[in-house]
């Protein structure tokens, strides 16, 4: 088994394919060090769920990386993977060991994502120094030790800038504002809290930056409101004085080796269609983490990424691979996307829905239905885009469900 | 520090450039002083990088002449400089009777200036040429020698092969004055002076300035800003050809044109400026190109735009290239005005040069010791298995893949900072190798580049900038 990416995800589904009796497996991963974006994520807020204690970033991952060290699966650092063919035979280069080909039976993607860019926000102005993503702020901050700058805007209110913002104002900055297109965030409530309400700075939905300044150094932004077909409104521009604008307006799965392959990606998730064990729709390539979706939350990348282990174990030991019969849950009012995007129903296990709403919703209610029966009607007192929700269909129901099953997950309001 | 040489060129644009190398095939000193931290900087860092064919311009001008031999030359110049061009051909569209007018007087004028390869083919033949043209396009104009060119690579390629020659790179090096005493300029520099027998003036959009530094006010120019769109490789090219539109309607006529690169570019506007170094893009500009390109192909959008830039041409007041002694001093000759098509005549521009330092110097020697071939840089991505095998067992650092959406290795990096003139900062690494260029667009390795420029120069981390001057990217310790 091959895993690509050593973070959460690629050490969780090494782990538990090692515990299903798989003997050969490697991970190879790009950065000198295991751990992924957790080696950066130096604030705590790690591991709630899944260990029921706070962590660092580092910590979480440490405790994975540490009982990978006790087993004999190999690990390649400072080693990348460059492609995979319909074989399976994965192509990856190192300083250390040159060109590789590994031949595998199963590959597990776990190459997280990455942010994206301004340039592809084609916003007006100039093209000074100063203009950056909130994670490559973060490295720079957190791991080299630098302050990539003093008088701060941060376009869009994704964590991790919500957590720059904090870590920015606590090591002098000052961080003048979150500019948010939409009218809600897309961050987590508690990182609004604990990082902009805490010290005061303010988060200004429905506005965006539509222009840069300065020639060398950034020298400012100008801000303006938008309306609800993000058009600025006009009359509200507003020129703010900065040297820095950190961008955080959302990530992007790294699928690229996935569409070299052409497995089929869902197109508002970005990552693959998978089922209910993250197998894609290429037999023996499986998925985890934020290369499948966007996780808010490490714990759930961990579990996910367990799913996508066991799965590859029981593909390459042929556990489990009995005939399939495949019922795709339907995304009803409210719902953006529902991950896996389809559910073996001959597999008779519990499967947990993942999805995200598309809006703020108050006292609204979360219904699982199948075949028109409504199967859990749950009542949330807040549903946010930026908070991941799940439901859970049993394994029992599973098993009375027929090949034209509907299953749909909706939002009562 | 005493600096003196025969000639000293003003201005590491794609002109200063190649006249730089063009006459370090003499036997004699150049130097080549840039006020930027890098070459191509100017103009020749944001146009449309198109080599034209050579009938737009007014025939008789040295705009007319010096495209048509330059492009002629470009194919040439490339092989010897290890840059890629293309030679995909032009097509100008007309959308009905007024534009097919149009094009049948560019097609007497490409006649009247020597183009080869201009003909008019009708509503079939285009579109089995270019399928997704739009289907109102009655008929186009299809110009065979027009091609490609990466306008910094070949300015890059020509300062590295005549550095390797012996031409003095100056960076970060002003002209701020000029005095000429003895039958000698002294050049003052805020790297101090520099004294030369001989000045040209390549300065581009600054042209004028320099020439009234010798009280000469002949060369009078007007900046104009030019906005594009550079859309994601993964779009694929939606044309082969270079595709304009009809000159005068619309205002200057968008293109869409494949890169070298395999990316599509839309653009430019025209827009008259005030400032000279003014290069920021504007909302209204980039809405202007956005709607204008799908005019001619009507499947591109800028929504897979990877980023937007201006650049700004030198319009000279005169409406031809200034390339000539100053009426002030034969001994400082002018190379300025020069707009489109300046990168495609800068072949010819350049040999022009000479033989107007040729005609006031006297007879100078040629060298026979001097290499046009510039040895070809290491292209990770374009090497096959065995090849990459091959490289990282010579060098390790051929293994390491810094940049992932290019595909480029810190081994391609170092090259790029060791090259002669090599790169100094982010932008000057992004230029000669590609990293931060894709669709992340530098989100992922820009920070390893500063660490290894830092690194390479021996420097702290805080002292790399973007691109020269002010443009730091990090400033102190954290706390
Ligand atoms: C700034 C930030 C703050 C966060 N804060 C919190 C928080 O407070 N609490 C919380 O619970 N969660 C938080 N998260 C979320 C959580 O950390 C992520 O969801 C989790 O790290 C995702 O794990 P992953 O393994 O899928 O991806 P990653 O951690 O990104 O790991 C992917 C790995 O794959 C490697 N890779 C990619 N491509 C290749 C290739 N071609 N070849 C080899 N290797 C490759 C990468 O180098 C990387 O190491 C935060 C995330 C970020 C980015
Ligand atoms: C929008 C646009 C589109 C274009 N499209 C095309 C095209 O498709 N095809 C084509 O053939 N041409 C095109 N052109 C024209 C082409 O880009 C220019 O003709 C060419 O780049 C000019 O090169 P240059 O060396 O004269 O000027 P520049 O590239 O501007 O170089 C001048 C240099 O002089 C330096 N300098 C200035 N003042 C001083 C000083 N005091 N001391 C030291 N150094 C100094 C500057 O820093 C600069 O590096 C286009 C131009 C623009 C702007």
């Amino acid at each position: 088994m091959v895993v690509i990416g050593g973070g959460p995800a690629g050490l969780a589904a090494a782990l538990r394919a090692r515990d299903c009796g798989v003997k050969r497996i490697v991970v190879l991963e790009r950065a000198d060090t295991l751990g992924g974006i957790l080696e950066q994520c130096i604030h705590t807020g790690f591991g709630l769920h899944y260990f029921g204690e706070e962590l660092s970033g580092p910590e979480y991952a440490h405790r994975f990386i540490e009982l990978l060290q006790k087993t004999d699966i190999t690990v390649m650092t400072d080693t990348m993977v460059i492609g995979i063919d319909k074989n399976r035979v994965v192509t990856a280069v190192s300083p250390e060991h040159g060109l590789m080909k590994i031949e595998a039976k199963a590959v597990v993607l776990a190459m997280g994502c990455r942010e994206r860019p301004r340039g592809a926000l084609a916003i007006a102005g100039s093209r000074p120094a100063g203009i950056m993503t909130a994670g490559t702020a973060q490295k720079y901050v957190n791991l080299d030790g630098y302050m990539p700058g003093k008088k701060v805007v941060i376009l869009g209110s994704g964590d991790i800038g919500l957590i720059m913002a904090r870590r920015m104002t606590l090591e002098g900055a000052e961080v003048k504002m979150v500019c948010e297109l939409m009218p809600f965030s897309g961050g987590l409530t508690r990182n609004i809290v604990q990082c902009l309400d805490d010290f005061n700075i303010p988060l200004r939905l429905s506005c965006t930056v539509i222009k840069t300044h300065g020639r060398e150094r950034l020298e400012g932004v100008t801000v303006a409101n938008v309306n609800e077909r993000f058009e600025v409104v006009p009359g509200t521009e507003e020129f703010v004085e900065c040297d820095t604008l950190l961008l955080s307006v959302g990530l992007i799965p790294e699928n690229e080796l996935t569409k070299e392959l052409g497995i089929a990606l869902d197109s508002v998730t970005g990552g693959p269609i998978v089922d209910e064990m993250r197998q894609t729709e290429f037999e023996g390539v499986f998925a985890c983490g934020n290369v499948l979706q966007v996780h808010d939350l490490v714990d759930y990348v961990t579990l996910e990424a367990q799913l996508a282990g066991e799965g590859a174990a029981n593909y390459i030991l042929g556990n489990n691979q009995a005939e399939k019969v495949y019922v795709r849950p339907e995304c009803g009012l409210g719902v953006r996307y529902l991950v896996p995007q389809k559910i073996n129903i001959k597999n008779h296990r519990d499967v947990k829905l993942y999805f995200r709403v598309n809006a703020i919703y108050k006292n609204a209610r979360v219904v699982l239905e199948v075949d028109g029966t409504v199967i859990s009607n749950k009542r949330k007192v807040k549903l946010a885009p930026g908070e991941m929700e799940d439901v859970l269909l049993k394994a029992e129901v599973l098993a009375a469900m027929r090949e034209d099953s509907r299953v749909l997950v909706r939002v009562d309001v | 520090m005493d600096m003196s040489y025969d000639v000293a060129v003003i201005g590491a644009g794609v002109v200063g450039a190649l006249v730089a190398r063009e006459l370090t095939k003499l036997n004699i000193r150049v130097a080549l002083l840039e006020k930027r931290n890098d070459v191509a900087m100017g103009a020749t860092k944001a146009n449309s990088a198109i080599v034209h064919g050579g009938f737009d311009a007014k025939p008789g001008t040295l705009k007319a002449k010096l495209n048509v031999e330059g492009t002629a030359l470009m194919p040439l110049v490339c092989n010897e400089l290890n840059v890629p061009f293309g030679n995909n051909g032009s097509l100008v569209l007309g959308f009905d009777e007024e534009d097919m007018e149009t094009l049948r007087s560019l097609l007497a004028r490409a006649a009247e200036n020597n183009v080869p390869g201009v003909r008019i083919i009708d509503r079939e033949e285009l579109l089995e040429m270019e399928p997704n043209i739009a289907k109102e396009a009655v008929g186009a104009l299809v110009s065979a020698t027009a091609g490609i060119v990466c306008p910094y690579e070949l300015t890059i390629a020509a300062v590295e092969n005549a550095v390797e020659n012996g031409l003095s790179f100056i960076r970060n090096c002003e002209v701020q004055g000029i005095d000429f005493a003895d039958s000698e300029f002294v050049l003052h520099t805020t790297l101090g002076d520099i004294r030369s027998q001989f000045v040209v003036n390549a300065a581009g959009a600054y042209a004028g300035d320099i020439a009234r530094m010798i009280g000469d006010e002949s060369v009078r120019i007007q900046p104009r800003l030019g906005e594009y769109y550079l859309l994601d490789r993964a779009v694929g090219l939606t044309v082969t050809h270079t595709v304009f539109q009809c000159p005068g309607k619309m205002g200057k006529g968008i293109l869409v044109s494949p890169t070298v690169d395999g990316n599509l570019l839309i653009g430019p506007t025209a827009l008259d400026m005030e400032e000279f170094d003014n290069v920021a893009t504007t909302a209204e500009g980039l809405e202007k190109v956005k709607i204008l390109a799908t005019k001619s192909v009507p499947s591109v959008s800028a929504k897979n735009a990877i980023t937007s830039f201006a650049g700004l041409r030198a319009h000279p007041l005169n409406d031809d290239f200034i390339i000539d002694y100053s009426p002030v001093n034969r001994r400082f000759i002018h190379a300025a005005g020069i707009e489109s098509p300046g990168l495609s005549a800068s072949p010819a521009i350049a040999k022009y040069v000479r033989s107007l330092l040729l005609g006031i110097a006297g007879d100078l020697q040629s060298r026979n010791d001097f290499d046009p071939v510039r040895r070809k840089p290491v292209r990770f991505r374009a090497l096959n298995d065995k090849q990459r095998e091959e490289l990282i067992a010579q060098n390790r650092a051929y293994g390491r893949i810094v940049c992932r959406c290019e595909m480029i290795t810190e081994g391609e990096i170092v090259d790029a900072i060791h090259a002669p003139a090599g790169a100094r900062d982010v932008d000057g690494v992004k230029r000669r190798t590609r990293a931060g260029m894709g669709r992340c667009q530098g989100g992922f390795c820009g920070s390893k580049v500063v660490e290894i420029l830092a690194r390479e120069l021996n420097v702290p981390l805080n002292e790399i900038t973007k691109f020269g001057g002010g443009s730091d990217i990090l400033y102190d310790k954290t706390k």
